[in-house]
């Protein structure tokens, strides 16, 4: 969609002094020469909330690609020294007052019987910067750096704004990075259930009779079996000595044997109902092919409707990863998603003392939610001449 | 009627046939066979078995067979009760099985009942009400409450009861009742800690169909039969009650169909995140030590169950719906 190219409000200056009536026929018009992508992001943009999420979802993702930068440390560093420690506050008043520049304070430990108790020590104050130098990492395994977004300045202080684990790694700059296997895999997934999808709904739409009603059996059996039992079974069957690049492209796979039946409806009902509209009509009369009146007639005329789908299921590809590996059945440590940072808060006993491991429980929700509100927009907007 | 109901009939028999097969790919999917596995668990226990002995066994499994007997032979077995040998538990799975099932069953349909219960008025009053604060009110919650995941907010449930009230939500009996068999005692105890795993279900999972409702009774509402009926003078109750829900329902009750897999599924991942003796926790067990007999079994028999709601709920709709039964 060309965001980029916003014509900008109805009215524009020049047609404000007009008298009314022109401005009306002006707009008018300017809705009939509109090409069909305008017309739909004209309505998608009524849809504030839709517009908020899209946004909020464009912000996840540059953190996915960035994420090496966003993170506060390495992920991976771990420090027996931090085990378990609760989320360090940003503060911006201390004794003196108010400080322009938020800072956290540093920790006190008190160990009993191997307990780590941590309490804040208002004596030692370690003041927050942007673009620090910390540890240094590969970004995308290709350019040396080691600038954060945000970090210490002076040595010897920690920031662990959501606590640390078992281990005493960073659980936020774990998160960080675990939102770039979680939001990739929903999009790997939806790609290759969409090949799948678009293939095996528009063969048994476009060309019905019993072909179809195979597809439509097969779709309605996939249907009846509960999804996460089957997906437990799938991913189970995935040798445990796989590489984790294999394993992740596994768990897609299995998801997306599942994820395809929802498109795969979309493409056939729209095949279906296009067929007999005039305009293929009219193309077949002309001499066109078939392969002609799929592509250039069918398929654009279905490209919206698709998108939406596409958008809908995202978020149930992304619900499915983390509940595999929430279970232990999808991507294993070393590995890092969500999915997989939430395995330690599987036990009361564990969330009871230390709840903020539960945090990646907020980024799933803002994404879940995030992908429905815009996958509704859209929609509502796939199909711009109703109403 | 009769037509409709063994057409019905004879596609559930087939579905079941696939599943059957789908079973059994998924018991064959990890490496080796049922033996490799037998062999390896005895041996990590300190037993061996003598090579006349292995031989025997895969001769009783059928192992040392092409793979369609081998499939025949289980369907067989199936089909007599013998879903074959977990041997992690070193016992016949339908000895196992059964009582998690049934739990499972139990679970799923009152949930299922709730859903329904709530759903159905919330989503009459959002549509009568259209653009109301209600309905703003109920058409945000189950947004929501459809886009998070059940087992994230099964999550927060069990921590939060644990934060302010020192309440453990996890299981469904107490520890005195958990091995003890059923009486009136265990049931009242059952109903203590049932509410968890049904709030989240019941109440979280019926989003959808509340939306679903709503939808559905919009279409009505403007229909010219609904304006005559008003013009007639029927009171806006009765008129509501009478008609338009009336044909709202259909879509609603075929919606129960396919909202049954996703129920199965939701208590499959409740229940371990719950600990509860249902069969989502045997099953994880199961598939994570490759008990594939036990697996593929619950696999089977879960499958089974979304397959017979679906039957029941296509009936339910033709019952309701004469175009439907004489189409």
């Amino acid at each position: 969609m060309s965001s980029s190219e916003d014509t900008g409000q109805l009215a524009s200056g020049a047609d404000s002094t007009l008298a009314e009536t022109t401005a009306a026929t002006a707009e008018e018009e300017r809705v009939y020469v509109a090409s069909q992508w305008r017309l739909v992001w004209w309505r998608f943009r009524r849809h504030k909330l839709a517009i908020v999420s899209a946004v909020v979802l464009g912000l996840f993702y540059a953190m996915a690609v960035f994420c090496e930068f966003v993170a506060v440390t390495d992920p991976d560093a771990f420090d027996p020294k931090y085990t378990y420690m609760p989320p360090q506050r940003i503060r911006f008043v201390d004794e003196s007052g108010f400080r322009f520049r938020p800072f956290v304070y540093g920790t006190k430990q008190t160990i009993v019987n191997f307990d780590i108790t941590y309490r804040e020590d208002p004596s030692k104050v370690h003041q927050l910067y942007l673009f620090v130098h910390g540890t240094p990492y590969k970004l995308w395994g290709l350019f040396d750096s080691d600038l954060h977004l945000v970090g210490l300045r002076d040595e010897g202080g920690t920031l662990f704004l959501l606590g640390t684990d078992r281990l005493g790694r960073d659980v936020l700059s774990r998160m960080i990075y675990g939102s770039r296997i979680s939001l990739s895999i929903g999009l790997v997934g939806v790609f290759v259930s969409l090949v799948l999808g678009v293939l095996i709904g528009g063969v048994s739409g476009y060309y019905g009779g019993f072909i179809d009603t195979i597809i439509q059996r097969v779709v309605e059996f996939i249907r009846c079996i509960p999804t996460i039992p089957l997906w437990m079974a799938l991913s189970a069957a995935l040798p445990l000595d796989w590489p984790p690049l294999r394993v992740y492209f596994g768990i897609t796979v299995v998801l997306s044997l599942v994820g395809w039946i929802g498109l795969a409806r979309v493409v056939r009902g729209k095949f279906l109902s296009l067929r007999e509209e005039d305009f293929v009509l009219a193309a077949r009369i002309a001499g066109a092919s078939e392969w002609r009146i799929i592509t250039r007639h069918l398929v654009p005329s279905f490209t919206s409707h698709l998108i939406a789908s596409l958008t809908l299921s995202l978020p149930n590809m992304i619900m499915g990863e983390t509940s595999l590996s929430f279970l232990g059945l999808g991507l294993r440590p070393p590995t890092i998603s969500w999915g997989v940072l939430l395995q330690s808060a599987q036990q009361l006993s564990v969330v009871a003392l230390s709840p903020w491991l539960m945090s990646p429980v907020v980024f799933i929700v803002l994404v879940m939610l995030a992908f429905n509100f815009v996958g509704d927009g859209l929609r509502d907007a796939a199909d711009p001449y109703s109403r | 009627m009769l037509r409709y109901f063994l057409r019905r009939l004879l596609y559930m028999a087939v579905t079941m046939l696939a599943v059957s097969v789908v079973t059994f790919i998924i018991i064959q999917l990890p490496p080796g066979d049922f033996m490799t596995s037998y062999i390896a668990t005895l041996e990590a226990q300190g037993g061996i078995l003598e090579q006349a002995e292995i031989e025997a066994l895969r001769f009783r499994y059928g192992l040392d067979q092409p793979l369609y007997t081998q499939y025949l032979k289980w369907l067989r077995g199936v089909l007599r009760g013998d879903f074959g040998v977990s041997f992690e538990w070193n016992k016949p799975v339908s000895e196992l099985i059964w009582g998690r099932l049934g739990l499972t069953f139990l679970l799923s349909f009152s949930a299922l009942i709730i859903n329904w219960i709530i759903a159905f008025p919330v989503g009459v009053y959002s549509a009568v009400h259209q653009y109301s604060l209600g309905d703003y009110v109920f058409t945000g919650l189950a947004f929501v409450s459809a886009s998070i995941p059940h087992f994230l907010i099964a999550l927060v449930l069990m921590w939060l009861m644990f934060k302010h009230f020192g309440l453990n939500i996890t299981g469904l009996f107490s520890t005195k009742f958990a091995d003890a068999p059923w009486s009136l005692a265990k049931v009242l105890d059952m109903l203590k800690h049932v509410w968890a795993p049904l709030l989240i279900l019941g109440f979280f999972g019926g989003a959808s169909l509340i939306r679903v409702m709503r939808a559905n009774l919009l279409d009505e509402l403007h229909k010219p039969y609904v304006v005559t009926a008003r013009a007639k003078g029927l009171t806006e109750s009765r008129l509501i009650r009478k008609y338009p829900v009336r044909v709202a329902l259909n879509p609603f009750v075929s919606t129960v169909g396919w909202a049954l897999p996703g129920l199965i599924s939701g208590t499959t991942i409740i229940a371990i995140v719950l600990g509860l003796p249902t069969t989502g926790p045997m099953l994880l067990r199961a598939l994570r030590s490759q008990d594939m007999y036990l697996a593929g079994s619950f696999l089977a028999l879960l499958s089974l169950l979304t397959i017979i709601g679906t039957f029941i709920s296509d009936l339910l709709l033709a019952w309701l719906d004469p175009r439907i039964r004489l189409g």
